[in-house]
């Protein structure tokens, strides 16, 4: 094995999971940006209330069960709170894009101050729920196995996500929809209740990935916000509305920001914004973004 | 979405109004109580700031979420300055506006390529970027303890040092951004904004170079952030990476649609409030003041686009 | 003496749609040139490959004998191309002055010019290109406030007031009634001469009242290219509207009833 494989392979690995977390986090985002054109500035604090859920639900050092039963409620809750965004922002959407991105900031504001006046001001931490929270040997180096589960995870829903868009007429209704919105609408498919089905599966990935999250981040104010720019960033080297794209740019960052830090510390930030804003000089639809571009 | 400036009718009735409120201010050390009249200075730097975004927003029709990133850097150099070079207040300031502009040079030529919701995203992300730097670049921004001991500005042989003498030099900086902002928004350069605010498409179609306009709108309102920053420094003698922030950025946008994009006068007051509400209000609320703000955010959104003052206008339409 | 405006080759795809193929065409100074066909004929993307709103896969356009076929749309619009759109392009804040002020500016004023300026001599301007639309004394009223029909004067007054050497005109009758129709005639009438015309239309009794030349594109290609009378008599003209089943009569008869189309 190289040598610098060998020295940094921890942080690859660790790059590895924070990417598949990011994608499960950033796909939702993308989706309902692709289909609606809607920037959902409260999926950010979607992630951290999951995370508060599953201390919360479980306390510092979870059992099993109640692992679970946070992942299903965070599902539960981030599901209905994408349904009554959907609802929210569908009643602007004769307006502005701008109005319905701020209408969501608003709202990620209020639920912010909330989870900070419930919670307190400090960091909360969370263990991962028990058998995963030992070392396992990867190639010759102790490596926490929950990490691994959730680079399993991250795998295991892209493959599911790829199914379900591909294989389902669900699916096929989104790919069309991010496609081309008009003709579908011309078409007579119900649109209002395709956006809040995709909407409330996008909350729901949020929700829970703030449940996978926490035994890494913690639960704590600004979690929202450093997540949300994250996510931003990946949907929009990947490209909005692109599930593919969601991955790969979910990978890229999920290295710069473990390897980067490792190897540049401070100036990983630069060169995450200079992937940026390199991708957005190049190909300003994202890597695998339609070529319609920036739609305003 | 948003209100053309009154040309013509009311003229004087607005000349007074400028004129009372301006006396108002300058009044202000000489009845209000140190904290209070502090709280009136932090008003006028951050109505500046929401004046210069919305020749961003208003005006050019470019919804930005960063624009904490350049009145920090104008804070931050400002107070630099003030450090290691010398004291002199308008020094400072033009080392502000300048960096100011700097900042936003950069950040606007790779942003101003995108549009709408597309361009937010970038802002934000940029803005994001320009607070770790400030928390992590430690010598010359002291990271996340901030710069501070600045020293009191100098103007003209004397040091700004208490409570009033601060509050006027900030009133002149103000008055000055403030005018410099309302010129360029009755100017032809201006219109040109609203133009590509309206219907860029057609504004490519008479021939304008609208990528260029963009980012020269992008500069100014940079440059005047600055100012602002720069204002900051004098006032509070100290700068914190939050200055530079996302809180910030929101905060000043929560101030532009709150108070009405595109009026200049609105986002003035929209600032006054979202001051009032964070600061004075703070612990009465609280410490709930961002949740009451948001619940206005919500609000205006939702039952009041563009905000104070086009329901001012139609008020006023309405009357006549 | 070189055309004011010409293309050669001009070929644009869309996938696998060939929606301009292979157009010449010839714009003399002070041209009246009408371009006409059925729906999906291409003569929207034609437009566009002009005015240079979209890039074409393959050809030439030369505006004055100089190409600018690798020119940008505002480019071009510097150089002297102007148009107007099919659907009402103006600036919906502002009222009918301000709209054409802002043309007027950018291509006699300063409108960079970050200072307030007084505007007594571009009012004159601007009021004389309202007058020349037939909007005289509309200077101040809003654009939300006008007409449909007065909007598209507008439309015009605004193209007109960047000088332009050959003009653009898209579908200028769209959605007008009979009278605003005639109107919009007599506008088009009094165009200075120097200005080359190119003009959409479906409202083929205005066609041709109004043009000197016409072209006829079927299917992204030129099918003829000839005067009115030419057209008009031409058999295969009749067949490519027959065969889409629309206005036969206009061809049969000569100015009957008219009547615009929607696209």
């Amino acid at each position: 094995m190289p040598a610098w494989l060998d020295t940094h392979l921890v942080s690859v690995l660790n790059g590895l999971a924070i990417g598949f977390l990011l994608f499960i986090l950033a796909v939702g985002l993308s989706l309902v940006f692709g289909m609606m054109d809607v920037l959902n500035l409260a999926h950010g604090v979607l992630f951290l209330t999951g995370a508060y859920l599953s201390w919360l639900i479980g306390g510092p050092s979870p059992s099993w069960p109640s692992f679970l039963v946070a992942l299903v409620a965070a599902g539960a809750l981030g599901a209905a709170a994408g349904a009554g965004l959907s609802l929210a922002t569908g009643r602007l959407a004769r307006r502005s894009h701008l109005d319905q991105a701020l209408l969501t900031l608003g709202i990620s504001l209020i639920a912010a101050d909330a989870l900070s006046a419930i919670f307190g001001d400090d960091v909360l931490a969370v263990d991962p729920p028990p058998g995963l929270d030992g070392s396992a040997m990867v190639l010759g180096h102790l490596y926490p196995v929950y990490r691994l589960a959730l680079i399993a995870a991250g795998l295991a829903l892209a493959a599911i996500v790829h199914l379900g868009v591909e294989r389902t007429s669900l699916g096929a209704l989104v790919r069309a929809t991010v496609a081309d919105r008009e003709m579908v609408s011309a078409v007579g498919a119900d649109d209002r209740k395709v956006k809040a089905i995709v909407f409330a599966l996008g909350s729901l990935l949020a929700s829970c990935a703030g449940v996978l999250g926490a035994p890494i981040y913690g639960a704590g104010p600004g979690l929202d916000t450093t997540v949300l720019i994250l996510a931003l960033v990946v949907v929009v080297i990947g490209g909005l509305g692109s599930i593919r794209g969601a991955l790969v740019g979910a990978l890229v960052i999920g290295q710069i920001e473990t390897l980067g830090r490792s190897l540049l510390s401070d100036l990983a930030s630069f060169v995450l914004f200079g992937a940026l804003a390199l991708v957005l000089i190049l190909r300003p639809q994202g890597l695998f973004g339609a070529p319609g571009g920036a739609r305003p | 979405m948003s209100v053309a400036l009154p040309r013509l009718s009311g003229r004087a009735a607005e000349r007074a109004a400028l004129v009372a409120v301006l006396a108002l201010l300058a009044a202000a050390p000489l009845f209000l109580t140190p904290y209070a009249t502090s709280t009136v200075t932090r008003i006028m730097v951050f109505a500046l700031l929401a004046a210069s975004l919305d020749l961003l927003v208003g005006f050019t029709g470019l919804p930005s979420l960063g624009h904490g990133a350049y009145f920090g850097a104008g804070a931050y150099a400002a107070g630099w300055c003030a450090v290691h070079v010398t004291a002199s207040g308008p020094v400072a300031l033009a080392v502000a506006i300048a960096a100011g502009a700097v900042v936003a040079a950069i950040a606007g030529c790779v942003a101003v390529r995108a549009r709408g919701v597309f361009f937010l995203m970038l802002t934000l992300a940029i803005g994001e970027v320009v607070q770790q730097l400030a928390e992590s670049w430690h010598d010359v921004t002291g990271g996340s303890n901030g710069l501070y001991g600045i020293p009191a500005a100098r103007l003209g042989g004397f040091s700004l040092i208490d409570v009033g003498a601060r509050h006027w030099f900030v009133l002149a900086g103000f008055a000055v951004g403030a005018a410099a902002v309302r010129c360029i928004a009755a100017s032809p350069l201006g219109d040109t904004l609203r133009g590509i605010r309206d219907n860029e498409a057609r504004m490519r179609a008479l021939g304008y170079r609208v990528y260029h306009y963009k980012l020269a709108a992008f500069i100014i309102s940079g440059a005047v952030a600055g100012l602002a920053g720069g204002l900051l420094a004098a006032h509070q003698r100290l700068v914190t990476p939050p200055d530079v922030g996302l809180g910030t950025s929101i905060l000043a946008l929560l101030a532009v649609t709150i108070g009405g994009e595109g009026s200049l006068w609105g986002p003035c007051v929209g600032a006054a409030l979202v001051v009032v509400i964070t600061d004075a209000l703070g612990s009465s609320l609280g410490g709930h003041g961002p949740l009451v703000l948001g619940l206005l955010f919500v609000v205006v959104v939702f039952a009041l686009p563009g905000g104070l003052a086009r329901a001012v206008a139609a008020r006023r339409r309405a009357a006549s | 003496m070189s055309a004011a405006l010409s293309c050669a080759g001009l070929r644009r795809e869309f996938g696998a749609v060939r929606a301009v193929d292979g157009v010449d065409l010839s714009l003399p100074a002070g041209a009246r040139h009408a371009l006409i066909g059925p729906n999906g004929a291409g003569k929207s993307t034609l437009f566009r490959l002009l005015a240079g709103g979209l890039r074409p896969s393959a050809g030439r356009i030369a505006l004055d004998g100089a190409d600018v076929t690798r020119l940008s749309e505002a480019r071009r619009a510097r150089l002297g191309i102007g148009q107007t759109f099919q659907h009402s392009s103006l600036f919906l804040s502002m009222t009918a002055g301000e709209n054409v002020a802002l043309a007027a500016e950018r291509a006699q004023g300063r409108p960079w010019w970050p200072l307030p300026r007084a505007h007594a001599a571009r009012r004159e301007r601007v009021g004389q290109l309202l007058g020349e639309v037939g909007l005289d004394g509309r200077v101040d009223a809003a654009v939300m406030a006008l007409s449909h029909g007065e909007r598209r004067q507008l439309e015009i007054a605004v193209a007109l007031a960047t000088r332009p050497r050959v003009l653009l005109l898209d579908e200028p009758a769209a959605g007008l009634s009979p009278a605003e129709s005639a109107r919009l005639a007599d506008l088009v009438r009094r165009l200075p001469d120097e200005v080359s015309l190119l003009f959409v239309e479906h409202d083929l009794d205005l066609v041709f009242r109004l043009a000197t030349r016409v072209t006829v594109m079927h299917l992204g290609a030129v099918l003829m290219s000839g005067s009115p009378e030419e057209v008009r008599g031409s058999p295969e003209v009749q067949a490519a509207y027959l065969g889409s089943g629309r206005r036969q009569d206009l061809f049969l008869a000569p100015a009957s009833e008219p009547a615009s189309e929607e696209e």
